[in-house]
């Protein structure tokens, strides 16, 4: 029942406006219908958007070096890279803080690691330099402990560095040790820094809040019992280089006053505050402009950097360059494995057509055997199924064996059918049959034997009835099967791995090499990227030439 | 009516028999003889072999045995592409990839035609069927009907001699059907193909042929005119197939020339017209036309049977009253009426009797 | 630094103390006959001492390093104690995916004494590795396609002379040991390898040498690879692990001859992952303390000619467990054996590898 009332509206039977009244029947249909996908929407969310996200993020992202060397990252943008010299002290003195917490975190060999794979050498220098943090700050360390002997003691530095104050300075450095190792730093660290410390002597302040929160929330010790750590000592001894702290000390009469005079009365059983030197004395490494060039290049948290090197390249501070020609890999791989699935694709349409013709046109019983025969490929692991190919193709193999025993080829000039190009093509169309036979199978079936008939009685050939009337009607097959085996193909490595030696292998074994054993999965997820935009852009093309209304999986 | 005994027969069966497997005859001694311009229908019952019969024409079976000649050449040996034949399929199996223009242009790009002579013939052939403006059409774009006149075009571009059609009109609902019976039929004959239609369906080919044969167990049981074959059905196969027909069965009594007695199985003896009986004491199937049944007393004409009968149904249908009686131990047997003002309307119980011509009653066999 | 040792003591109290300890255990090995040898000598012993326990293998190891970071990103370990050679360990070290330990506190002294690292030596090349086996990469020829007139190849720049041994080689499909070899036999004398192949023109030479036999190579990639080849006749001459090659040649009874020359030491051992519950960092380690003690490793020798990392497991190497035969002399460090030999250099290997195997896969595709 439906009313109208005086402005025109209809009105359902208790009232409502009828539009009102539909739109909730039919949101409540929507939610139903919703709740039915969800799952599959949450698997699909699950299994495939979220990872290859997550390789699109991870071939791009790069906060590794600002998070693992923040005061670093800051001084060195005022570095003149190209002057050709090493920075100056600062940064020097930057890094040996920023290093210095990174090696307690034990971060500090995984951003060498990272770093390693834009400049050679890197690894061993920060893994070494880690180790050899500790010496630089007992050359500070031992000098202010005689200098003030109670200064050896956890319990003065709390006393001296605890007060009234915002604590501003240990909140902000708690979001560095967050993004340095990604762990919460939650919790209370138990102290209170006292703001007059911190306008005092700002280093110190900084590197004890350091020790502290890492002493406190990682370590879960009381810190007002521990003894600071090293770099807390040359943070002290570097803010009381400075005259305008020795003036401020000389007007301070709080807790530690004593010791803090008694530092700066022995200031020169300091060492000079040379981080350079040290860390150059440490290892030749740090005096090199290139190393610092490349933490420079990659301190952003995003970089083209790992794109870049897929397609041989390399980033630089002036944007970027080629790789020296001994180092280009990854265009010559990406041209093969295009070109290669290519000839796959052929040679599974060539070899699959018939096949799929005959099941589709054999009397049933006859067809399931043949369909048996066609499946039972799945039924074998990859594996063996390659490893199969290996006996048959081999030099002694199979096929080489018969061939020199008919006197078709010399022993001596037996057919290299594997370890290369070829080995490769014979074994993935082998493997990849099945994926063009199905579809045009199922293609097939559904074309009508009258087609040919009515052909035939309007006066073609065998040939002009199937080249004109058979075959373009089984093109949307051809154009299912050749989409799955060249996605499936563009992908394999397994095969190439085993069969195709040097010049049959695949961009993926690349990428299998870098995910699992170079560890490089920024590199791997940008050559991932890569191949999935390739495929994108041939789809694409696809859809262009042929029309992807055109492809159909089955009947 | 095409059919003349002086003609020379243009496609012809001799002692045509097909197997498949061996061991079963599909098409069991087939002997046929059709002469030009002649519209042939092979009806039957599915499995009856006329299918098969059609296709060996075509082209796309071999005969096991015998001798098919088309204008008296044999073709056992020539291929479907060679025997210029048109044909249209029961689903007509127009090209999906094909506009209606590139279907119709197929048979004559096939035969080297040049372009300007495709045109005028494409043209003219989609004239022919009312479908001139559809040349650039999708087969799936079109219409059931609309399918089938295009499918009939492309058979008839080529200008073949004879046509074939393998119950073309099966996927079309009734009204389109008859329609497209009767244009069929007036192609046929206005351009003066040979056509052999296969149908399973008595009332297109009463209607349309020339000639029916009406298939049964890999044989042809009758070939005739329509009318002929209705009112004349050789063997009670036919009889059955062709029409209503209601049978009494019984025995031969006696038997001369045109008459015999039978002996229906209730006692009853009733006179009849011997068609298919050999000998006394045969059993046999009496086939009366339910129309040739008067149930009206007074109208029997004289020298009519008459036999008790009890009314089990009346069904009103129009035109016609059809009503089902118990005759002499037969509870199917049904009569048909005109409605007329003085028609009586029975109601079902009254005992009544009925009578019929024995002229009418065709003794056949059992 | 100093939180690191307090951390263990607590944790060795735990154990001492028969806390909360883990029943199930995942080992992570290579399978195979390594494997297997790992079970007879540590696993099945281990079980048989501790009732309750099971241990599950995952043969994983060559994919030990990349899995281990994709478990602790997803922030979810299942392993227990990982198998895995010494360059991996160092990677998972400074990458703090696996657990430092302090050999002296939590690793079985020697019977006579001598603390775990003074027995261990050099081979403790990382905090959190515990070394099982030395092991080398060496060559295995076919002796019946050994050319007439020369000698058995015992040296490693016959792997280069075409001229005198001619026909296939397999190298496995990485910088690392070849380039070294090429070098070597470049003329490079062997304490300056490194120093070249640090160098740009270094890496060339190097390549440059591999020129040379480039087109005899075939590639391999699974330490099968290798003895299958030789098994077959594919190659004459082949680098891969000595075990394998000794299964060949006294388990397979192959044609197959050893060739010493430059062999390169590694080192295979345990790592136990970073960020273990207590409980299952407690089983691990005790594992761990039971499986590389002196007499342990001695054992293992009994199953696979891989030189146990104690120098106090050495003279208990006996004869092997099927065979019966003496399994030192099968041993890469036997002296005989041993008498001009590499050690992996895993610093030079950490820093290098990336660089240098861009290098090599750009001259494989030309």
């Amino acid at each position: 029942m439906t009313d109208t009332t005086s402005n025109g509206t209809m009105l359902s039977a208790d009232g409502t406006p009828l539009k009102v009244s539909l739109a909730r029947a039919l949101r409540r249909q929507k939610i139903r219908a919703l709740m039915l996908i969800a799952p599959l929407l949450i698997f699909v969310l699950v299994t495939f958007i979220v990872p290859i996200a997550s390789m699109l993020f991870r071939s791009v992202e790069n906060d590794i070096v600002s998070n693992t060397l923040p005061e670093t990252v800051q001084t060195l943008a005022g570095w003149d890279h190209a002057s050709g010299e090493a920075p100056d002290e600062a940064v020097y003195e930057a890094m040996y803080f920023d290093m210095f917490k990174a090696a307690e975190a034990k971060e500090h060999t995984k951003l060498g690691t990272r770093l390693n794979y834009e400049n050679t050498g890197t690894s061993s220098l920060f893994r070494k330099s880690g180790r050899g943090l500790s010496k630089i700050g007992k050359t500070w360390q031992k000098p202010i402990e005689s200098a003030a002997k109670p200064l050896k003691d956890g319990e003065t530095w709390f006393a001296m560095m605890s007060g009234s104050g915002s604590n501003a300075v240990l909140e902000e450095r708690r979001v560095l040790w967050q993004n340095l190792t990604g762990d919460p730093f939650k919790g209370e660290v138990g102290i209170t820094l006292s703001d007059d410390m911190v306008a005092m002597l700002p280093k110190t302040a900084a590197a004890y809040a350091d020790w502290a929160i890492f002493e406190a929330l990682e370590e879960e010790k009381d810190i007002s019992k521990r003894d600071p750590w090293e770099a807390v000592y040359t943070a002290l001894g570097l803010d009381l280089m400075s005259q305008e702290t020795q003036a401020a000390v000389a007007s301070y009469s709080g807790t530690g006053a004593e010791e803090l005079r008694a530092v700066i009365a022995a200031l020169d059983t300091l060492p000079e505050a040379d981080f350079k030197g040290a860390f150059i004395d440490m290892e030749d490494g740090w005096a090199d402009p290139d190393v610092w060039r490349t933490i420079l290049t990659y301190s952003p948290a995003y970089t083209s950097g790992y794109f870049l090197n897929a397609v041989d390249m390399k980033k630089s501070l002036d944007g970027f360059e080629a790789r020296p020609e001994n180092q280009q890999i990854y265009m010559t791989l990406f041209k093969r494995t295009i070109w290669m699935s290519i000839i796959i694709t052929t040679s599974c349409i060539l070899l699959g057509y018939p096949v799929a013709w005959l099941l589709a046109n054999l009397p049933l019983r006859s067809a399931n055997v043949l369909m048996i025969l066609v499946l039972l490929p799945f039924w074998t692991s990859l594996l063996v199924r390659t490893s199969a190919w290996k006996v048959l193709l081999q030099d002694q193999g199979v096929i080489n064996e018969l061939l020199v025993w008919l006197g078709f080829v010399a022993d001596a000039n037996r057919l290299a059918l594997m370890h290369n190009q070829t080995g490769t093509i014979i074994a993935m169309t082998h493997i990849l049959l099945p994926f063009m036979i199905l579809p045009l199978y199922s293609v097939m079936k559904t074309i009508p034997p009258t087609y040919l008939r009515a052909a035939k009685s309007l006066g073609a050939t065998n040939w002009t009835a199937f080249w004109r009337v058979y075959f373009p009607q089984s093109v949307p097959g051809i154009g299912a099967g050749s989409i799955l085996v060249f996605i499936l193909a563009i992908g394999y490595y397994i095969t190439p791995e085993i069969v195709g030696g040097t010049e049959g292998i695949f961009i993926s074994n690349r990428i299998a090499y870098h995910i699992s054993s170079s560890l490089n999965w920024g590199l791997a997820a940008a050559l991932g990227s890569i191949l999935l935009a390739v495929v994108l852009v041939l789809y694409w093309l696809y859809d262009r030439i042929v029309g992807i209304d055109n492809v159909k999986l089955g009947g | 009516m095409a059919n003349t005994a002086s003609q020379k027969a243009f496609v012809e069966f001799e002692r045509v028999q097909k197997s498949y497997d061996g061991e079963n005859l599909v098409v069991k001694d087939l002997n046929l003889s059709m002469p030009k311009g002649e519209f042939l229908t092979m009806l039957g019952p599915s499995g009856s072999g006329k299918t098969t019969c059609l296709m060996m024409l075509a082209g796309f079976e071999t005969a096991t045995h015998g001798e098919i000649l088309l204008d008296g050449q044999p073709i056992n040996n020539i291929p479907p592409h060679k025997r210029g034949i048109g044909m249209v399929f029961q689903n007509y199996a127009l090209f999906p990839h094909m506009t209606v223009a590139e279907n119709l242009s197929f048979p004559l790009e096939v035969r080297k035609f040049g372009k300007s002579e495709r045109e005028a013939k494409i043209k003219r052939a989609l004239d022919m069927v009312q479908m001139g403006a559809f040349g650039g059409r999708r087969p799936a774009q079109l219409s059931g009907g609309q399918q089938q006149r295009i499918a009939l075009a492309r058979a008839l571009v080529f200008e073949p001699e004879l046509v074939l059609m393998d119950e073309p009109l099966g996927a079309l609902d009734k009204q389109l059907r008859e329609h497209m019976q009767f244009e069929i039929t007036r192609l046929a004959h206005d351009l003066g193909i040979t056509t052999v239609y296969v149908t399973h369906d008595q009332t297109e080919a009463l209607t349309m042929s020339d000639r029916v044969a009406v298939f049964d167990d890999g044989r042809i049981q009758q070939l005739a005119p329509p009318d002929q074959l209705y009112e004349e059905p050789e063997n009670s196969f036919v009889a059955q197939f062709i029409g209503e027909n209601n049978t009494l069965e019984g025995v031969v009594k006696s038997l001369s020339g045109d008459k015999c007695e039978v002996q229906l199985d209730g006692g009853e003896v009733i006179d009849a017209k011997p068609v298919n009986v050999k000998a006394v004491g045969d059993r046999t199937r009496v086939s009366i036309r339910p129309e040739r049944v008067e149930i009206n007393k007074d109208r029997l004409q004289p020298g009519a049977h008459t036999l008790k009968a009890e009314v089990l149904e009346f069904i009103y249908m129009g035109d016609i009253f059809r009503t089902r009686l118990r005759v002499a131990g037969n509870d199917e047997f049904v009569v048909k009426t005109r409605n007329a003002p003085d028609q009586v309307r029975l109601t079902p119980g009254t005992q009544i009797e009925i009578g019929w011509l024995p002229s009418d009653c065709r003794a056949l066999d059992a | 630094m100093k939180t690191k040792s307090l951390l263990m003591t607590a944790t060795a109290l735990t154990v001492a103390a028969g806390a909360a300890v883990a029943d199930d255990m995942t080992l992570v090995s290579w399978g195979g006959a390594y494997q297997a040898s790992q079970t007879k000598a540590y696993a099945e012993p281990y079980i048989a001492n501790n009732e309750g326990v099971t241990i599950t293998w995952d043969e994983s190891s060559a994919e030990a390093v990349a899995k281990l970071r994709a478990m602790n990103e997803a922030g979810n370990i299942t392993w227990d104690v990982v198998d895995v050679v010494a360059a991996d360990a160092l990677r998972l070290c400074d990458e703090g995916l696996a657990l430092e330990l302090d050999a002296d506190e939590q690793l079985a002294p020697a019977p006579d004494g001598t603390s775990a690292s003074d027995d261990f030596g050099d081979l403790l090349v990382s905090d959190c590795f515990i070394p099982q086996i030395v092991y080398s990469t060496t060559f295995g020829y076919r002796t019946d396609m050994v050319p007439e007139g020369a000698g058995a190849p015992d040296d490693i720049c016959d792997v280069f002379d075409l001229e005198t041994y001619p026909g296939k080689r397999s190298l496995e499909k990485r910088p690392i040991n070849n380039v070294e070899w090429a070098l070597l036999c470049d003329g490079v004398a062997k304490d300056d390898v490194y120093d070249v192949l640090a160098t740009e023109e270094g890496q060339e030479r190097a390549l440059a040498k591999l020129d040379t036999i480039k087109d005899s190579v075939i590639w391999w990639s699974a330490g099968a690879d290798t003895p299958q080849l030789l098994a077959d006749g594919e190659v004459f001459i082949g680098s891969t692990y000595n075990g394998r090659l000794f299964s060949a040649i006294e388990e397979q009874k192959q044609p197959i001859g050893m060739m010493w020359d430059a062999q390169v030491f590694d080192l295979d051992g345990w790592i136990i992952p970073a960020g273990l519950s207590a409980e299952r960092e407690a089983r691990a380690l005790d594992f761990v303390y039971f499986a590389t003690d002196t007499q342990r490793l001695a054992d293992q020798a009994k199953y696979i000619s891989y030189g146990p990392a104690r120098a106090s497991s050495a003279p208990l190497v006996g004869k092997h467990a099927d065979l019966g035969i003496d399994m030192a002399p099968h041993m890469p460090t036997d002296p005989n054996n041993a008498k001009n030999t590499f050690l992996y250099n895993y610093e030079f290997w950490a820093d290098y590898r990336d660089d240098i195997d861009a290098k090599f896969q750009a001259w494989l595709a030309q």
